[in-house]
């Protein structure tokens, strides 16, 4: 079991050492996230209401995502390191797992910068709302790298990626949005949860047979 | 015909057209099927006859 | 091929006989429906529609789970064809259900039937399966990878269930509704021959494709053999 932790953290930390070193992926989040807030502003009729700015953070949430993800696994196809990872670990969800983790500090590094962002530009965010972002990002950062590696797999990756990953997004933005704008929140975080749950059970038991030549 | 008869008919002519495109794409797959089958015969028999009258 | 797997012709005969009767159940058995009139009739065709599009999902999603626990060979084109049947009865869901949408409420789309609205999600996450599945080469990592989208599929069938129900609370007010039948006796027969009817020429059709597509892989193997 610690061996098997000390191989996710040992691959999420060498993500966070690779994307300090080259601080590509992160400034790029942040700053898309922004302008994509700042489009928003325009895109969005004068009258429009409150909750309709919540449901463009959650479509400006997803598409930062989608940013980070489409960078997830370039690291390893790059330096065609994955076939090698796959050989050193003993078990392959590790990778998973490491790679998870890594893309969700990422995630929440760039929303530390959205989130101000939407309650100076929009409207404020209360506690169920940060909520409902945690366990969206959590559940975007699990199902997101499953899909990612998939698409890596493939041909035209970068167009396959949003194609797998929006429909299995459709439900956290549901939960998110909900839980933003809901009287009674309470549902939509529950069911985020369970959706984390799901999908990250899921994807951690289906990823050997992903990897795998 | 009445408006709700329409869409009875429209819903239900969908399933039967639907149901007819996908025979007559499977009657042009068997013609391809039958048509490659025959070469591979062909070919077979060339072999087979070569066989015979090298052997 | 055991003896107790019944043949194939034997099966569309009856799917036959079966679509036969449902239709003189539906039109001259089951009485009109008090509230929408002739419209409600599309039911019998479009909810079977729905169910066998679900089950051919969920065989899709057997197939793949064996795939990957047992490596058979003859479970990727299975899983392959179920999915293939299950996005083909998906599309005609959403055009059944689009006109029976525009029989009962004048519109051609609505974002508050939930159902519609499930498919439509199914739809673009099965579409994107085979996309997919043709941006891989050919081979074990392509069976793999299909395998677990198809088993990620049917996990989203409740959860996306569950959403699109929360999401109705907030998103569009329920405007239209549509009473669940309350069905008598004869309408409840008429749906459950429809129902029959529809999955067995799902299965039906299901073993044709299949057929199909393995003498493909036979026919490319012996070419490769005659060709040396």
């Amino acid at each position: 079991m610690t061996a098997y932790l000390g191989d996710v953290a040992a691959l999420a930390r060498k993500d966070l050492r690779l994307e300090l070193r080259a601080r590509d992926t992160l400034p790029a989040m942040a700053l898309f996230v922004v302008a994509t807030l700042v489009v928003f502003h325009f895109a969005l009729p004068g009258g429009a209401s409150e909750d309709a700015a919540y449901g463009l953070l959650w479509v400006a949430l997803v598409f930062t995502a989608l940013l980070g993800l489409g960078r997830a696994w370039a690291p390893e196809s790059e330096a065609g390191a994955l076939d090698g990872l796959v050989l050193a670990t003993s078990d392959r969800s590790a990778i998973w797992l490491g790679k998870a983790l890594a893309t969700l500090a990422f995630l929440l590094a760039a929303e530390i910068v959205a989130l101000p962002a939407f309650a100076l530009f929009f409207a404020p965010l209360d506690g169920p709302a940060l909520l409902g972002v945690l366990l969206a990002s959590v559940g975007i950062c699990a199902v997101g790298s499953l899909v990612s590696a998939m698409a890596a797999a493939a041909r035209g990756r970068e167009v396959l990626l949003p194609l797998l990953f929006l429909p299995l997004a459709i439900p956290l933005v549901v939960g998110g949005v909900g839980s933003s704008i809901s009287p009674e929140p309470g549902a939509y975080l529950a069911f985020l949860g369970l959706y984390d749950a799901v999908f990250a059970i899921l994807s951690w038991a289906a990823f050997e047979y992903v990897v795998t030549e | 015909m009445s408006a709700g008869e329409k869409y009875v008919a429209a819903a239900y002519g969908v399933f039967l057209v639907f149901v007819l495109v996908w025979a007559a794409i499977i009657a042009t797959k068997l013609s391809r099927l039958e048509r490659e089958t025959g070469e591979l015969a062909r070919l077979a028999r060339a072999r087979t006859s070569a066989d015979q009258g090298d052997g | 091929m055991s003896i107790t797997r019944p043949s194939l012709s034997a099966l569309a005969a009856f799917a036959v006989a079966l679509a036969a009767a449902s239709v003189l159940m539906t039109f001259f058995v089951a009485p009109e429906d008090a509230d929408q009139g002739l419209s409600q009739k599309i039911f019998y065709v479009h909810v079977p529609i729905a169910l066998t599009a679900y089950a051919c999902f969920g065989l899709g999603a057997w197939k793949a789970l064996r795939l990957l626990l047992t490596r058979g060979e003859r479970y990727d084109l299975e899983s392959y064809t179920g999915i293939h049947q299950g996005t083909i009865f998906g599309a005609l869901t959403l055009v059944t259900g689009s006109i029976w949408a525009k029989a009962s409420w004048g519109v051609w789309w609505t974002w508050s039937s939930n159902q519609l609205v499930l498919f439509l999600v199914l739809f673009l996450f099965y579409c994107a399966y085979f996309m997919l599945r043709f941006s891989i080469e050919p081979g074990p990592q392509r069976e793999r990878i299909s395998a677990v989208y198809a088993l990620f599929g049917v996990a989203l069938i409740p959860v996306s269930f569950f959403a699109i129900r929360l999401a109705s609370d907030f998103i569009h007010p329920t405007v239209f509704t549509r009473d669940g039948p309350q069905m008598t006796g004869s309408m409840f027969a008429a749906f459950c021959t429809s129902w029959a009817a529809i999955t067995l020429l799902a299965y039906v059709m299901y073993r044709t494709e299949l057929a199909g597509k393995r003498t493909d892989v036979n026919l490319r193997d012996l070419r490769e053999a005659l060709a040396r």
